[in-house]
């Protein structure tokens, strides 16, 4: 049963300690929480401030490029017969994915509150090119946390962090991916948490990260949205987008949570299937935990330990979710569902085919979700899918499935 | 009154100051826990800190991080920790025990359940190091009904007005944490810790226990002088790690080590 939201119920949430319903919240070690606690008033203040809206509205258009397009894949909406499919190219913004816009807006406020050295954790690297590429050209030193497994699949990525002047500390501990990652930031941060600002790339993390990645976010879906209305002259039947922590989905839906004609899709890492148990999808197949600072969706066993993941897309592997996804499933307003290693593959090597568009493995599961989808739905409907990164940084990963050298 | 309340009465009656080892249970392997923390009492302990291992223990370092590994690939639950205590208390009747992790894995076996086999097997405090007063509405009237202490954390970075409110809803003691970081690094600034405990001995009539950084007689006395116990974890963890392969050296080693730390405490009093 879907609850019908109103523009009055989404201001309350989070409410004052961070709740989303059930989840979200700030389950830290005492030695964060008045670093939180400034962040949370410092950031209620600039939200309103015209000043830090206009610095950050400017870098959007003059820095990523922003407004990015809206645009009909004929041709896949052809071949794959039913809704149209319209993409919204995040892949366009500069450093090649919509990480940019939260780091962008992070960094504004860590010069606003005068720190000089940012931390990130990063899963397939785009967070961490994002967030290097924003200190880069703001002077302020930056280190990325990112697992020792990550490091392997993502060399490119590391590289690039590298060039852009930021420091990658390879985590080994746990499983080595992007969880592993995130606990040793926030070791960072313990440790240093009088002049470090911590960018945190998801909607996930506690009090207020899920809010402020969130605001940052919403641009996709104010675009997205003023976008259809424009060159569709309706709002969309449905939204498509990719959940690993779930940042690109959360920009894309908010801004369409009360319009309650438009369907919302999330879709996570199946893996190798979800009855294998090797996925990396909290949503559907996990249950309600703490991890990382926030109550949301968990992958974890009988006994509370985390688990392992395993999704081909290294940004999706994680067994956690924003918390105000679980919020958005338990209130029915947004359907999850998962697409595996294989037909996101496919749908990679599909989009790239038909549209000459590569998405990010990420992004694939995104656009495989909607082939399935358009075919159910009428040749008038329409569905906008969130292209959140582009596919560069995984040629490795498909040549090697391909047997090729690259 | 509460055993840990007991203990820190008569500790201070006596101008004594608590010793209280954190070993994670499962370390080395979960059939010597029990062993150790007699050995732990044996060798001077006034409480036992209990660590339930947890997958992704943010606020430690790698000391315990791969102690929580070890203890982990043995397959350690919550529950097996509480039958730990269980088998303690069979031949110990006075130690309090106080349990010290993470909040996912007692969520998962169910706050109330938890807190229910814990008081019943002779648990006496609870610390979870990831729920902040603010979170632990729902769990801390299950642990009083029980008698179980809730025990939390206060930081350097912990304002006057939260100090007073996480006293509020604390028992037992609460735990200073001496320094900005995580578990096992070595930052201790005696100075300024003395400064700040004098400071929430201002705030709140809890005993004020330090931890983070205490790693030998000297800075357990140094740190012993100005609060009212010392919690060392992280170089008795290592201890473990170092003689894992040697159930009996294990035994002697941790001895030596926490021997000495009671001699330095008890001398302060002398």
């Amino acid at each position: 049963m879907s609850t019908r939201l109103t523009e009055e119920m989404l201001k309350t949430l989070p409410d004052a300690r961070g709740h989303f319903g059930a989840f979200g919240g700030r389950f830290v070690s005492e030695t964060l929480m008045d670093s939180l606690m400034i962040l949370e008033r410092e950031y209620l203040r600039l939200r309103e401030d015209p000043e830090f809206q206009a610095a950050f509205d400017y870098d959007l258009k003059h820095y990523v490029g922003r407004p990015s397009p809206l645009y009909l894949a004929e041709r896949l909406t052809r071949e794959t017969g039913g809704a149209q499919i319209w993409l919204k190219r995040e892949d366009l913004n500069h450093t090649g994915a919509h990480k940019v816009n939260n780091t962008i807006g992070q960094a504004l406020l860590a010069t606003f509150l005068g720190k000089k050295r940012v931390i990130a954790e990063t899963g397939a690297g785009q967070h961490g090119v994002a967030t290097a590429t924003v200190c880069a050209r703001l002077g302020l030193e930056c280190h990325v946390y990112m697992g020792a497994e990550d490091v392997k699949r993502q060399s490119l990525n590391v590289y690039r962090m590298k060039l852009l002047g930021a420091e990658v500390h390879p985590v080994e501990s746990g499983t080595r991916t992007l969880k592993d990652a995130m606990n040793e930031a926030m070791r960072d941060w313990v440790s240093n948490v009088d002049d470090t600002f911590y960018i945190i790339g998801t909607v996930a993390g506690p009090h207020p990260y899920p809010l402020l990645v969130r605001d940052f976010q919403a641009v996709i879906g104010r675009e997205a949205r003023a976008q259809s209305l424009e060159q569709a002259g309706k709002l969309p039947d449905a939204l498509v987008a990719c959940v690993g922590g779930g940042s690109n989905a959360i920009g894309l839906f908010y801004p369409f949570l009360t319009d309650e004609s438009v369907k919302m899709y999330g879709v996570e890492a199946g893996g190798l299937g979800v009855e294998t148990g090797k996925h990396a999808a909290p949503l559907t197949a996990g249950r309600p935990g703490v991890l990382h600072g926030n109550r949301t969706y968990l992958m974890e066993d009988e006994n509370g330990q985390i688990s392992g993941t395993h999704s081909i897309s290294a940004g999706l592997d994680y067994p956690g979710v924003g918390p105000e996804h679980s919020w958005l499933k338990d209130i029915g307003r947004v359907s999850y569902v998962s697409v595996t290693d294989e037909e996101a593959l496919h749908a990679f090597r599909y989009l790239t085919c038909v549209e000459g568009i590569m998405p990010a493995l990420e992004s694939a599961h995104a656009v495989a979700y909607a082939m399935k989808l358009a075919k159910e739905m009428d040749k008038d409907q329409m569905i906008v899918v969130n292209l959140s990164g582009r596919g560069d940084k995984d040629i490795h990963t498909i040549a090697q499935l391909d047997g090729i050298e690259a | 009154m509460s055993r840990i309340d007991r203990v820190m009465t008569s500790l201070k009656e006596q101008g004594r100051k608590a010793l209280i080892p954190y070993i994670t249970a499962g370390d080395p392997s979960p059939d010597q826990t029990v062993e150790l923390m007699h050995t732990l009492v044996g060798a001077g302990a006034d409480i036992i800190e209990l660590g339930v291992p947890f997958s992704d223990p943010m606020a430690d370092g790698p000391v315990i991080q791969l102690a929580c590994e070890r203890a982990l690939a043995h397959g350690t639950s919550l529950r097996q920790v509480i039958g730990m205590v269980r088998e303690f208390r069979s031949k110990n009747a006075d130690t309090p025990v106080v349990l010290m992790g993470y909040l996912n894995p007692m969520e998962a076996m169910g706050c109330e359940a938890f807190a229910e086999a814990a008081a019943e097997a002779g648990v006496d405090g609870v610390l979870t190091v990831d729920l902040p007063p603010e979170e632990a509405d729902d769990v801390a009237p299950l642990f009083t009904a029980r008698n179980l202490d809730a025990i939390f954390l206060l930081a350097p970075t912990t304002t006057d007005e939260r100090i007073r409110a996480i006293a509020g809803h604390s028992s037992g003691y609460v735990y200073y944490v001496s320094f900005k970081g995580v578990t096992g690094a070595a930052r201790i600034n005696v100075e300024e810790v003395a400064q700040k405990v004098d400071h929430i001995h201002h705030l709140t009539a809890l005993p004020v226990a330090v931890g983070f950084g205490i790693r030998d007689a000297e800075t357990a006395a140094a740190v012993g002088r100005v609060s009212d116990g010392v919690i060392v974890g992280s170089v008795l963890v290592n201890t473990i790690a170092d003689n894992q392969a040697d159930p009996a050296r294990l035994k002697t080693a941790l001895h030596e080590l926490l021997q000495p730390m009671r001699e330095a405490l008890d001398n302060l009093s002398g």
